[in-house]
């Protein structure tokens, strides 16, 4: 027991401050995708609800694509496909080798990802407005804009939050993901971990407990944020 | 006297009116060229395939990525089938009157859907190792030594505690009224359960489980992480050999290929079941 809180105790011996490193490299992954994935699902599924039907193909093969591909081979489509193309791109100017960053090619992936389900979040969540809504701003003479703005959203965050931390608690987790393109998160930390001290139980568990708690506090604070956002509903 | 109440004269048949064109708006124009995009990318796989063909190359991966499609499906629909079946306990410990056995089965359902597949298949994986000796002594060694058992084993866990969160749920969601039905009927318990409740509460499951089964097919890729040859480890090793990212589209399109078409078998047999039940 001693032996191990010396292997996770911080400082020189212990490898406490580095998964503490790798821990805050997934929180920052995490939240760099969120705002990228909510407003590219956002704009999928205006798409998708749109009398164009053209739109609406684009966007539903769109999400049929990154639904039905795993993650990880997104993962690896952007970061080696990403790396190929930014390289026959600059080779057409210079001769200089460049190297597409894990934490960019992680991001995209996740943010591609996400935004194909948020957008399934928002499209239902459009769906459960009632027409009448649009058509009161638009009887007000509300430009299409204005009506988008200050009738259709706040409903529908009420609407798309429950669906869409649930999104957030999978994303959360996918972001381990990263560690197989050794961008150096909380799971690529523990591996490294694990391989100086051939401790991998021990280790590997840390790494799922903190994990655990990434989740169980989300989660806290989302059904916090679900309660708020329903505060003017009747019970 | 008869009167007719046909009339006399009818309308000569009209073509239909003519419709209004529609306009080349900012919609149609992005709509137009996303689409357009999508067939291009489709396009570009195709022509990049039959131009560049190269017979030896095909020769000597096809075949295995078609193998590592197969170790997919097979590990999938294994781990979901035994996934069922312990979930099955887990649902009964979650809906337990006793709270000490209800609480160990919230804690399994916590800590899985609360981790990441991944760390879940290295803390079986490389964690097995260290308890080789008690392995070996209960003669499972043969078992944890296996990566690809190991795989097998991570996704059954884990799927049994999504899966029995989905059955939790549709058990919960069967109304009261049902049971106490079955009660003044005098139907003994395990009756009730069998021909009231879970066929209906299955009713509620299908949807769920069939995007459980989808994010299987989807999570199984990780299984190539700690070297198991499904599809994506025979695609990661035709890449590491070859550098020809053709291969990871081919196992994107195989991978798409095969959740779709599942997608289309689940619909269809969710229509049928839940038949009775639509307006």
């Amino acid at each position: 027991m001693a032996e191990s809180l010396a292997l996770l105790s911080f400082g020189e011996t212990g490898w406490g401050d580095e998964l503490a490193a790798g821990a805050w490299l997934t929180i920052r992954l995490a939240l760099a995708t969120l705002p990228f994935g909510l407003v590219l699902g956002f704009l999928i599924a205006l798409a998708k609800v749109s009398g164009e039907p053209a739109l609406r193909r684009g966007a539903n093969i769109y999400t049929t694509i990154f639904r039905g591909v795993p993650e990880l081979l997104t993962l690896f489509i952007v970061y080696y496909g990403g790396q190929i193309a930014l390289q026959a791109f600059i080779g057409l100017f210079t001769d200089t080798y460049v190297e597409v960053s894990g934490f960019v090619a992680g991001m995209i992936a996740l943010a591609l990802v996400f935004s194909a389900f948020s957008s399934e979040v928002f499209v239902a969540a459009l769906k459960a407005i009632p027409k009448g809504q649009g058509e009161a701003a638009w009887a007000l003479g509300m430009s299409r804009r204005a009506t988008l703005q200050s009738v259709i959203l706040p409903q529908l965050i009420r609407l798309a939050l429950p669906g869409l931390s649930n999104l957030w608690l999978i994303l959360l987790k996918e972001t381990a993901l990263v560690s197989v393109i050794a961008l150096d998160d909380l799971l690529r930390r523990t591996s490294v971990a694990v391989g100086n001290t051939k401790e991998p139980f021990l280790f590997y568990m840390v790494a799922c407990l903190i994990y655990l708690a990434f989740s169980l506090i989300s989660a806290f604070g989302l059904g916090k944020v679900e309660r708020w956002t329903r505060r003017g509903e009747a019970r | 006297m008869r009167t007719a109440y046909v009339s006399e004269r009818m309308l000569k048949p009209q073509p239909a009116p003519l419709q209004k064109a529609r306009g080349w708006g900012a919609a149609r124009i992005g709509g137009t060229l996303g689409t357009a995009f999508w067939a291009l990318i489709g396009l570009a796989i195709l022509v990049n395939f039959i131009i560049g063909y190269d017979h030896d190359f095909v020769a000597r991966y096809a075949p295995r990525m078609l193998g590592g499609l197969w170790t997919t499906v097979w590990i999938v629909a294994v781990s979901l089938v035994l996934g069922a079946l312990l979930s099955m306990l887990i649902t009964a410990a979650r809906l337990s009157q006793n709270r000490a056995v209800a609480g160990i089965g919230f804690a399994y359902v916590t800590f899985f859907r609360g981790t990441p597949l991944l760390a879940q298949v290295f803390l079986v994986y490389y964690g097995s190792g260290e308890f080789r000796a008690f392995f070996e002594a209960i003669g499972l060694w043969w078992f944890f030594r296996e990566a690809i058992y190991c795989a097998l084993f991570t996704f059954t866990l884990n799927t049994a505690a999504y899966q029995a969160e989905i059955y939790r749920g549709a058990i919960q969601s069967v109304p009261d009224t049902q049971r106490e039905a079955g009660w003044a009927l005098g139907l003994p318990r395990k009756v009730i359960f069998r021909q009231i409740i879970a066929p209906q509460a299955m009713t509620i499951a299908l949807r769920p489980l069939g995007n459980e089964i989808i994010i299987m097919i989807k999570g199984s890729a990780i299984a190539s992480v700690i070297t198991v040859f499904d599809l994506m480890g025979e695609t990661r090793l035709a890449f590491s050999r070859s550098f020809d990212f053709q291969v990871y589209l081919w196992a994107a399109l195989m991978y798409l290929a095969l959740v779709e078409t599942l997608r289309r078998i689940w619909d269809a047999l969710e229509t049928r079941l839940t038949h009775h039940l639509e307006r």
